[in-house]
């Protein structure tokens, strides 16, 4: 029997194997059977360390050192350093960007110290192909002492209690939810779960169902069984083909224990859960549409009410919660809802996962109680700027959220600040800007999104969503006038107002929350027909300065359209007609002596 | 495999299964478990760490004590070899030579679980810069 000395974790989420996690797994195991050492040391790949700008990460126990951005090459360092003679690979571990100190115990990375991680508890902890390690961990604890007490009012009066609310966005009361769904009598019932991500730059649920997918069936479970229905279903995007795998394998192991099925824990409750795919559409991110989706039908939604708690899947009253919420139930249940309800903000409950993108230092997952500050977030645990740059906004929300500002960067998160701020939580995406993003082009690329999702059922969404990206455009290539500021606000709060669902009803936001915090950069691309943050190509202008121009011809030997003219030795200048802007010139001036106006 | 049929069932294989992530568990809350390091170099190894280590964990094991235990790098102290430090929370950290298994054991059930010192103890004379 094997007495493991040693644990060395590795991160087995999507964006570590794509650097190459799974040959560092095959190179450590192959050494270890090289050097006699399997019985005293596991491999275990995990799900989602959160940390994915220095990934692949790999993590040694006991001594909880944390290796950054490992390769494959440098397994056999590891093996003969720290796992032979204990001497920790220096040159792997995180450098703490303060003092350039190395740290070897993640605990004192800025990043993990302000985190709180109840949702991905598991992830980085234990191996999501393995049911074993999530039943050590309290796994199914909570499905049994549901199904042991044996009464689901209670079990929703806990919810209810806990101040859970929806993780997908719109944050509406969980336990609500189930109560409603459950108060209606049928022959059949049934749990959905949303695992339809598609916010642009967000991972959130990804990566729970690849690093903890039996929370996720183990809550669905506890859902089934407070609403009286005995199928469950997963809508999942293909692609996601990981986090289907491991669902899938989890899926198999649980029924293999009996924890699905028939006569679960030897009560009278059966239950079983049936994936599908979705092609990857981002209104089927909305539960009539997603419903409808897994019908067969067009991915469309449809008007509410009748809700899917009445009239759901196949007509029968169904809940659709997202994989966060769900993420969260076990805990609650095995540690109360006093516990839960403790942590987060008067409304805003328990803690969220956010995927910080963009010009940050820190990439990556993070969970962090309700009520912190963007500034946290930002600064200590993102690491700051990158390139030390200044701070612009940060986009939380998605397509349907908006940008906060400098000035938000002390209010503290939770649902009802970030809609009192123009914005929303969304799912939890966050892409940080710095002072070189252009706000117009941002609100552009969101529309750009949004119109390509649209489904095209309702037309505020389908034609106003459009037209709304036209005059974005125009105002990026210098052709906007003061009145398509005023065009671009009316016909936002149109859409608002009359789009069916909520993809529709969210789209404009990034135009609005962009023209209420940077009012002044859309008048500067109208009036002066200047983009303030160099961003927008048919703005720029490049000049050479006389002053500092050599004439050495390198600049016009170099244009690709022949736009410089100059004779040798004297200064030269660029026909702004014929430039493309492409940059060429600046780049091989050697005397500094072109600039963008 | 047997399937779980009760809560009873599940707290049964629960308790199985725990002891598999205990070294996981231990390095997430090393600061308030008994840290134990054995000095696990060339010289510690012909001396024979590796069946004290062996020990220790068993000896931890059968006394239902939770410690970490974890292989270092030579402390220096050749001539005493096998070396073990042992850190309960709280406490200055105290290094004992000559830790043969049968020492293990007792370094176990009579320092970590009742503070009496064993002989042996090699005094500290220097400084660590790691847990500033």
């Amino acid at each position: 029997m094997a007495n493991y000395k040693y644990h060395i974790l590795l991160c087995g989420g999507t964006g570590c194997t794509a650097s190459d996690s799974p040959k560092i797994k095959e190179n450590f195991e192959q050494l270890l059977v090289e050097k006699n050492l399997t019985n005293d040391v596991q491999v275990i790949a995990t799900g989602c360390f959160g940390f994915c700008e220095k990934g692949p990460i790999v993590k040694i126990l006991p001594d909880n050192t944390f290796y950054t951005q490992v390769k494959p090459e440098d397994c056999r360092e590891i093996i003969d350093e720290h796992i032979i003679k204990g001497r920790k690979v220096q040159r792997l571990l995180y450098e703490n960007p303060e003092d350039q100190k190395h740290i070897s115990d993640s605990k004192h990375m800025g990043f993990y110290k302000k985190q709180m991680r109840i949702a991905l508890r598991n992830c980085g902890f234990i191996d999501p192909e393995n049911i074993d390690e999530y039943i050590a961990r309290d796994g199914y604890k909570a499905l049994a002492s549901v199904l042991e007490q044996h009464d689901p009012a209670a079990t929703i009066d806990l919810i209810k209690k806990s101040g859970l609310r929806g993780r997908g966005g719109a944050g509406f009361p969980t336990g609500l939810k189930w109560e409603l769904c459950a108060k209606n009598a049928a022959d059949q019932k049934y749990i959905i779960c949303n695992a339809d991500e598609g916010d642009p730059g967000a991972f959130m649920d990804r990566s729970i169902l690849e690093g903890d997918p039996h929370s996720i069936i183990e809550a669905m479970a506890i859902g089934g069984f407070c609403i009286g229905a005995t199928i469950g279903l997963v809508y999942i995007r293909a692609e996601y083909p990981l986090a289907i795998h491991r669902l899938q394998v989890a899926i198999n192991q649980a029924r293999e224990y009996g924890l699905l099925g028939k006569n679960i824990f030897g009560t009278d409750f059966d239950f079983d859960i049936i994936l599908r795919y979705g092609a990857g559409a981002f209104v089927c991110g909305e539960e009539t549409a997603l419903i409808h989706s897994m019908e067969g039908l067009r991915g469309e939604p449809t008007f509410k009410p009748p809700f899917p708690a009445v009239e759901g899947y196949m007509k029968k009253p169904s809940n659709v919660n997202n994989v966060e919420t769900y993420a969260n139930i076990p805990v609650i249940i095995n540690k109360g809802w006093e516990w839960f309800s403790s942590i987060g903000t008067e409304k805003s409950k328990g803690t969220k996962v956010f995927a910080l993108a963009g010009q940050i230092n820190n990439v990556g997952l993070i969970e962090v109680p309700m009520g912190i500050t963007l500034r946290e977030v930002i600064y200590e645990i993102g690491g700051g700027i990158k390139g030390g740059k200044k701070f612009k906004a940060v986009q939380t929300g998605g397509p349907s959220g908006g940008c906060l500002t400098e000035k938000f960067l002390d209010t503290p998160i939770d649902y009802d600040n970030l809609v009192a701020a123009g914005s929303m939580m969304g799912s939890g995406g966050m892409i940080v800007m710095d002072e070189t993003s252009c706000m117009v082009s941002v609100a552009k690329f969101y529309l750009d999104f949004t119109v390509e999702e649209s489904c095209g059922k309702c037309s505020p969404c389908r034609i106003g969503n459009k037209r709304l990206c036209e005059i974005l455009d125009k105002i990026t290539k210098g052709h906007g006038t003061m009145e398509d500021l005023d065009k671009l606000r009316n016909l936002a709060h149109v859409i608002k107002d009359t789009a069916l669902c909520g993809l529709g009803q969210t789209s404009p936001n990034p135009v609005l929350s962009t023209i209420d915090n940077f009012w002044d950069e859309y008048v500067a691309h109208v009036t002066e027909k200047k983009c303030p943050a160099g961003q927008c190509k048919a703005l720029k202008k490049y000049v050479i300065d006389p002053e500092k121009c050599k004439g050495c011809t390198a600049c016009a030997r170099n244009c690709p359209v022949g736009a410089i003219n100059g004779t040798v030795k004297m200064p030269h200048e660029i026909n702004q007609e014929l430039c493309i802007k492409c940059g060429t010139c600046m780049e091989k001036c050697k005397f500094n002596a072109i600039s963008i106006k | 495999m047997e399937k779980i049929k009760s809560l009873a069932d599940l707290k049964k294989r629960r308790e199985e299964l725990q002891s598999k992530l205990e070294l996981r568990e231990g390095g997430d809350n090393v600061e308030n478990l008994v840290q134990v390091k054995v000095a696990m170099a060339t010289c510690g190894i012909a001396s024979g760490a590796k069946q004290t280590m062996e020990a220790i964990i068993e000896e931890c094991k059968k006394q239902n004590v939770k410690a970490v235990v974890s292989q270092t790098g030579c402390m220096g102290y050749c001539y005493a070899e096998p070396t073990v430090e042992v850190k309960k929370p709280g406490m200055d950290p105290i290094v004992f030579g000559h830790v043969d298994v049968k020492k293990g054991q007792e370094l176990v059930s009579k320092y970590i679980m009742n503070n009496e010192i064993l002989e042996g103890v090699i005094p500290v004379n220097y400084e660590k810069i790691d847990n500033k």
